[in-house]
């Protein structure tokens, strides 16, 4: 195995929206290197497909303000106000300056960008749906990707494609920089940086429904656990309430915004008895439960009564393919139905990752429920946990997350390496990468324990018992699970023992990453008694502010977790009762 | 249903050429083709090399040959083909391992074409403003997912790598197009080369194959004709 060093003064680890965003702001004024496992394009951020939130005003009257508020209250109340505003103001610019990048949003008449209706946003603090979400067509996030991607093109960024990075060095509370396995060759790439940030994206691989990419394995967050960083909030895991039934494939709340309807299998337009104001534009995890509960009482359609339909029959063929071309392509391709004239099967879907690495406003990594910066390590958009969603993301403030944070993050990068000099790294800071993936090599092969059986249970067994609604028996059952699967997963083998695009290999360092977010899930959720946003306790129903007004702080310790907490920031809004 | 598989496989570790391998699954008629070959890869032979992302068609990581043709693999499904089944990597591109080609002169002939808005004029605060007829211009080519399903099923490029390819092209209309974007003229005199957009003979090949149903070969001809306006 070969090792290759490099020297950079900042290295940022992903090239989905706030890899890349960072990469803009950081790349001129230091040297910097993009890493990523897929060619930047390939990111997930691709998928995305609604909107992203700005209060433009562009439709009817609207202020930053009001986005701040639906914000918090949709995180309900477990997001820090202070970022939430940073979120909201900055929402403007940041949408102004893609365009001036040459995003092609959809337009208005009068030439505007255009703006539709998505769950949770509202005019006035709650009194109707807003016109909120800039958005190009159901394809905003490839937009987004593109023109990002194009902006580093034309700046000359440099670029690590299908690079993985799999460690992280940090000397005495230091960060020195990465280490990466190059997946054409299976040469060891060891990156010399002071600066470097975890832009990885989510992982919703841990469930089996689910509507994220097979990527999406919690490399960041892995890489940092398991040197002893805290993971955030990790019990508050998003399940999207449409996604196409099985399969998992997400149809954008734009459906709804756009005037779709939930009904069940009565034909009843169910959200009328759980959110009698704003209905099917309730936020994802009131709809997603209203779902499970319609499911759970039989009035779930299909011959196992485990799926309700979103109908778009009365939006008009004009409507949806301006407006909605992409997912209603897909409901075409992978269910072969037609969604101008009939209503789509659809169930809750493994969706979003509110936790992750913790960050403060900067973009700086935290190692401590008190605040304590690591310094020189840093990280943007689903990775992190700044906290602005809270226990509940609202629709489309993820892609703007992305360019807010991600853009933070380049400029603390640019900080920090104008306010430092290089440290040196050892070419044998490979060692310890090239050990593990020896250990692999070297062990025999035993069907037994390869890796898809140990990651199919991970991910049944995640959906069976850690899904949208939990209880203490649930979780309890899940962490004995757990625990054998993370004993089976210390034997696990791979058989192909080559260098070239040896993908065996890293699905089975990823693996493990997936049981670092699953424990961390599993014990934070274990340990809040009550209910808040995504994360519902049918033992502990009733939301408790006077107690759990707080971010968990995830710890590895040895096999286990140890949890600590953080109190949440407060600003205008106090906590009240959530009802739309 | 039981569904024969046939991949052409190649270990640049072991093997001299490629050959063919025959894998016997039980299959559902609704699954991807990437669903099958994940049957393969997790529970027959680990060593499977082949690129996959998103799963549902946005990404552009599987563009192959199946059958025949360029498709991206988790965008059809079992019951759509015929069986057996034949799955080959791309055309024209070196082939790493199995499924998995070489890109990097695919994304050089990419970024030849500038493929980024240039317009040096001061923005000011705001959005600039585009007609919604302006920006319907463009819109086709702005769905490109750079997967080079259409590049690779272009005869032309098979026997010349240095023609640009219809995926340069598709991304050289998305900025020429755009009603904001003011060097179309550089990016013209770059397809008026030898190697640019007159190599095309049109063949259609390219739109049949793009999975994101893009008039490739129509904007081809928009960016040829507009190349005629240069001078
Ligand atoms: C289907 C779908 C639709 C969505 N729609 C919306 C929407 O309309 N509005 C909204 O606001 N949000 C939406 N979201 C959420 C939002 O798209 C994502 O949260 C966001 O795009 C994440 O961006 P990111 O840059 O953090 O990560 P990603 O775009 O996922 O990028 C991760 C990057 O990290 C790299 N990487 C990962 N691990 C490693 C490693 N070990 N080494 C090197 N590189 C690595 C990958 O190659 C990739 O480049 C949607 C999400 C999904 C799944
Ligand atoms: S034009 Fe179509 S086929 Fe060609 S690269 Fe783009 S998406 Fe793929
Ligand atoms: S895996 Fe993304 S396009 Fe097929």
């Amino acid at each position: 195995m070969k090792v290759i060093k490099h020297s950079f003064d900042g290295v940022i680890v992903g090239a989905g929206g706030a890899g890349l965003r960072a990469a803009i702001e950081a790349a001129p004024h230091m040297k910097l290197a993009v890493i990523t496992k897929l060619y930047p394009t390939r990111s997930h951020t691709g998928a995305a497909q609604g909107g992203m939130s700005a209060a433009l005003a562009n439709v009817e009257e609207d202020n930053w303000n009001w986005h701040s508020f639906d914000t918090v209250k949709g995180s309900d109340y477990l997001a820090d106000q202070p970022a939430v505003d940073i979120l909201c103001k900055e929402a403007i610019d940041s949408v102004v300056e893609l365009e001036h990048w040459g995003l092609p949003f959809s337009r208005l008449e009068n030439g505007k960008i255009a703006q539709r209706r998505f769950g949770g946003h509202t005019v006035k603090e709650g009194e109707a749906p807003a016109f909120r979400a800039c958005y190009a067509a159901d394809r905003t996030g490839h937009m987004i990707l593109q023109t990002l991607y194009q902006k580093c093109v034309s700046m000359g960024v440099t670029f690590f494609d299908e690079f993985q990075v799999l460690d992280i060095k940090i000397d005495d509370g230091v960060c020195k920089g990465v280490v990466a396995y190059e997946i054409a060759t299976g040469d060891i790439h060891v990156f010399e940086a002071r600066a470097v940030t975890f832009a990885t994206g989510g992982f919703g691989k841990i469930y089996k429904v689910s509507s994220n990419a097979h990527s999406l394995t919690g490399d960041g967050p892995g890489i940092l656990y398991q040197k002893g960083i805290p993971l955030e909030d990790m019990e508050f895991y998003q399940f999207h309430p449409t996604g196409i039934y099985r399969l998992g494939i997400l149809l954008s709340e734009a459906a709804r915004g756009e005037g779709g309807i939930l009904r069940n299998k009565d034909g009843e337009r169910f959200m009328e008895r759980y959110a009698p104001s704003i209905k099917d534009l309730a936020p994802r995890d009131m709809v997603s439960r209203a779902i499970a509960t319609e499911i759970s009482e039989g009035n779930g359609a299909g011959p196992n009564n485990d799926f309700v339909y979103l109908d778009l029959t009365h939006l008009g063929a004009e409507t949806i393919k301006q407006k909605l071309p992409d997912i209603t392509d897909f409901v075409r391709t992978y269910v072969k139905i037609e969604p101008i004239d009939e209503p789509i099967p659809v169930q809750p879907t493994a969706h979003y990752a509110m936790g992750g690495i913790p960050t403060d406003v900067d973009a700086r990594v935290l190692s401590d429920a008190k605040g304590t910066i690591l310094p020189g390590v840093y990280s943007a958009g689903e990775s992190a946990c700044v906290s602005v969603h809270g226990a509940n993301r609202l629709g489309t403030n993820s892609l703007l997350d992305i360019v807010v944070f991600g853009k933070r993050a380049g400029q603390s990068m640019v900080d920090y390496v104008s306010s430092t000099k290089p440290f040196s790294l050892s070419e044998n800071a490979g060692e310890d990468l090239k050990n593990k993936i020896n250990n692999f090599i070297e062990k025999e092969h035993d069907p037994n324990f390869s890796v898809p059986k140990i990651r199919e249970e991970l991910q049944d067994s995640m959906e069976e018992n850690a899904k949208i609604f939990r209880s203490e028996e649930s979780l309890t059952k899940q962490t004995k699970i757990l625990s054998d699967l993370r004993e089976r997963y210390q034997n696990v083998t791979i058989s192909d023992k080559g260098k070239v695009f040896n993908t065996e290999l890293l699905e089975a360092i990823e693996l493990e990453y997936l049981l670092d977010m699953s424990d961390t899930t599993v014990a934070s959720a274990l340990e809040r008694k009550e209910s808040r946003g995504a994360h519902s306790r049918v033992d502990h129903i009733e939301r408790d502010d006077s107690n759990w007004l707080k971010h968990s702080f995830a710890f590895k310790n040895g096999n286990s977790v140890k949890l600590d907490y953080k109190d949440v920031e407060l600003g205008n809004y106090e906590p009240k009762e959530r009802k739309y | 249903m039981d569904i024969k598989l046939r991949i052409l496989r190649f270990n640049p570790e072991t093997d001299r050429k490629g050959h063919w391998e025959e894998y016997n699954l039980e299959a559902d008629p609704d699954e991807r083709i990437l669903d099958l070959l994940h049957k393969v890869k997790w529970f027959d032979d680990g060593s499977l090399a082949f690129r996959r992302s998103c799963a549902h068609g946005v990404c552009g990581s599987d563009a192959m040959v199946v059958n025949g043709e360029n498709m991206l693999a988790c965008q059809v499904l079992v019951k759509e083909v015929s069986n057996p089944i034949k799955i080959e990597p791309i055309r024209g591109l070196p082939v790493i391992k199995d499924l998995v080609v070489d890109m990097e002169t695919f994304f050089e002939s990419y970024k030849k074409v500038m493929p980024y808005l240039i317009n040096e004029e001061e923005p000011g605060e705001r959005e600039r403003l585009q007609s919604p007829e302006d920006r319907d211009k463009f819109e086709d080519t702005t769905k490109c997912i750079l997967c080079a399903a259409c590049t690779t099923s272009c005869p032309v490029f098979w026997t010349a790598d240095t023609y640009v390819g219809p995926a340069a092209i598709v991304n050289a209309h998305r900025f020429v197009f755009d009603s904001r974007d003011n060097a179309s003229k550089q990016r013209l005199e770059i397809l008026k080369d030898v190697n640019g957009a007159f190599r095309c003979r049109t063949a259609f090949n390219c739109t049949t194959a793009c999975p994101r149903g893009i008039q490739v070969t129509k904007a081809i001809e928009d960016v040829k004709r507009e190349t005629l306006t240069i001078n």
